[in-house]
């Protein structure tokens, strides 16, 4: 509850909850408020926004209605922050607790492949696993997760190392508790809160990733992506720059209500780190 | 010395993590539908099966994976990258054509968003939780939320087309036949706008970390010597906080090497840049394999190298490392 308190205290981390809670009632409204497929053709191409009544943000090259596409876009954004973030931040968590629990040649080994990961420029290695494994919104997900989970390894490696030894963890050991039980369910639970907070971060740079990937073409064509709709408008930028505009500052309100989200936990549950 | 010798040995320490990218994408890009040869047909406009195979053969490309992995890392001991089959030339050339202006962007970037960085992060530290603070703060979480190419359109739109102040692509004037310093300024005002949209970010980074680090040294003990010692502020910021506070942004520099490589593959997209990260997207859309794995090899060369400079200024501003520990 004094956390509840800490966070609301914040007025940033209040802006942040709000403009997360319009985009996720943007991403629940979009079927009810624009049922039809939102990459369909709706009416003239390149309508200015406010031109007319019936498309408020005008209508893109092809004369598909960008509000229903910003609004089916919210989905797709929260789709990717979200399911990517889950598979990089479980990925992280696995590797980190083994190799900060076992140390030694496990620590070594495992930790060599995250410097081999964070070696690779992520944007490279998510260039090149769409290529391999071609870019379904399905594989693209999983690819913006695949090549972000070594911060989150790093963080709970470093966690681990300063709970192996403390002495619940070595209470757990007399006791005869397995080494899979003494990781999840006894140091784990510990090491959680740091993650969870940074689990946000993982989440806005997901949602810049995809949509840089649909910037350049190499995401799903099929789904309206804020991306996509951006990669559109370039090839009318000179007059109608509002096609690229408006989903650009979709991402941008998204991506700042995520990450001030995640700036007002972590100083709601590290009260003494606030300010830094 | 003992500098030279602690960066060397952590430079040797990278080499089996480089081995380890060149084999997992190796064997990554095994699973790519179609190879070379299918792109070499496909551009030949197709050709029967024989003609396939002996140009497998050629290529090497009929042996066993792991047969054609040996062959690729012994010949890459030798600075040999393969050939390209799209653009008709070595692979090694490709790339040295396409890497001067990746690195000079990159090196832009980082020069803009260090140094501003620093100097706004000093700026809200001096000044912390009043208006200047609150301002630079704010700015700086928007700059870090706005997508990069998004941000890069929208300064084409204001500074090319309706300003017209700016370049909108391209490295250089194509028209121009400017020699010597011109040459250089034309090149520079080309580079404005890729610097500040890849630089962005960084700097918001930059600016935050560069904050909380003066405030965390502002509290320490030696600045409170100095300053019962009588120094003014300002000798206090310059002399004796600055140094220790740049420690955290340097290793910063390392970290994020790999991120800004990434980056400028979009930026370099946006504005038409003859770069690496341009020619990376161009050979994942035209399927050369090769080509976009010497592209891995060299990226990975080049954040192991800002990396080794890295462990080199380290050691330079903190006297602590090479004098044990």
């Amino acid at each position: 509850m004094e956390v509840v308190r800490a966070y609301f205290r914040s007025p940033p981390a209040v802006i942040g909850l709000i403009l997360l809670l319009i985009v996720i009632a943007m991403a629940v409204s979009a079927g009810w408020l624009y049922p039809r497929d939102p990459l369909a053709l709706a009416g003239r191409p390149l309508v200015w926004p406010f031109a007319n009544p019936r498309f408020p943000l005008g209508t893109d090259n092809s004369g598909r209605d960008i509000a229903a596409q910003i609004f089916h876009g919210a989905r797709i954004s929260l789709l990717i922050g979200g399911v990517a973030t889950i598979i990089a931040v479980a990925i992280g968590i696995v590797i980190g607790a083994v190799a900060g629990y076992y140390g030694g040649w496990v620590d070594t080994v495992l930790m060599r492949v995250t410097e081999a990961f964070q070696t690779l420029p992520n944007f490279l290695l998510l260039l090149v696993l769409v290529a391999v494994f071609g870019s379904t919104i399905g594989t693209v997900i999983v690819a913006v997760g695949v090549v972000s989970w070594p911060a989150p390894a790093r963080l709970t490696r470093a966690e681990f190392l300063s709970l192996r030894n403390r002495e619940f963890v070595q209470a757990g050991r007399t006791l005869g508790l397995k080494d899979l039980k003494l990781i999840f369910g006894e140091i784990l639970p510990n090491a959680l809160p740091p993650v969870i907070v940074y689990a946000s971060v993982v989440m806005a740079l997901s949602i810049l990733l995809e949509s840089a990937l649909a910037f350049l073409r190499l995401s799903d064509p099929n789904v309206a992506s804020w991306g996509n709709l951006i990669g559109l408008g370039r090839d009318v930028l000179r007059v109608q720059w509002y096609v690229s505009a408006i989903p650009g500052i979709a991402i941008l309100l998204t991506v700042l209500a995520v990450s001030l989200v995640g700036q007002g936990l972590n100083d709601a549950l590290n009260p003494r780190l606030k300010g830094r | 010395m003992r500098i030279l010798t602690l960066a060397g040995r952590r430079l040797a320490a990278s080499i089996p993590t480089l081995l380890l990218i060149l084999v997992g994408v190796f064997l990554l890009l095994q699973f790519a539908p179609g190879d070379t040869v299918d792109a070499m047909m496909a551009q030949m406009g197709g050709g029967d099966a024989r003609t396939a195979a002996e140009l497998r053969r050629f290529y090497g490309l009929d042996l066993s994976v792991s047969a054609q992995l040996g062959n690729y890392l012994w010949r890459l001991v030798r600075f040999d990258l393969g050939f390209s089959a799209i653009y008709g030339k070595p692979v090694a050339t490709v790339i040295a054509e396409r890497l001067p202006a990746t690195i000079l962007l990159m090196t832009a970037s980082l020069s803009f968003a260090f140094f501003f960085g620093l100097i706004l992060g000093v700026i809200a530290a001096r000044g912390v939780n009043k208006w200047p603070d609150t301002l630079i703060s704010t700015v700086g979480l928007i700059f870090y939320a706005t997508p990069s190419f998004w941000f890069g359109l929208m300064a084409i739109v204001v500074f090319s087309i309706y300003l017209q102040w700016l370049p909108a692509g391209g490295l250089t004037d194509i028209t121009s036949t400017a020699t010597g310093i011109w040459a250089v300024l034309d090149t520079a005002r080309h580079l404005v706008l890729p610097t500040l949209t890849l630089g962005l970010i960084f700097l918001a980074i930059y600016l935050r970390i560069m904050r909380a680090s003066m405030l965390e040294v502002l509290n320490l003990d030696f600045v409170r010597t100095a300053r019962s010692k009588g120094l003014d502020e300002t000798r206090i910021i310059t002399r004796h906080v600055l140094r220790n506070a740049l420690l955290p942004m340097v290793t910063l520099i390392g970290l994020q090497a790999g991120t800004m490589l990434g980056g400028s593959v979009v930026v370099e997209s946006v504005f038409s840049l003859p770069g690496l990260g341009r020619l990376a997207y161009e050979s994942v859309v035209q399927r050369d394999l090769n080509t976009l794995l010497g592209i891995v090899f060299v990226s990975a060369l080049l954040v192991i190298t800002v990396n080794f400079i890295v462990d080199l200024i380290y050691a330079r501003l903190d006297p602590r490392i090479t004098t044990g520990a």
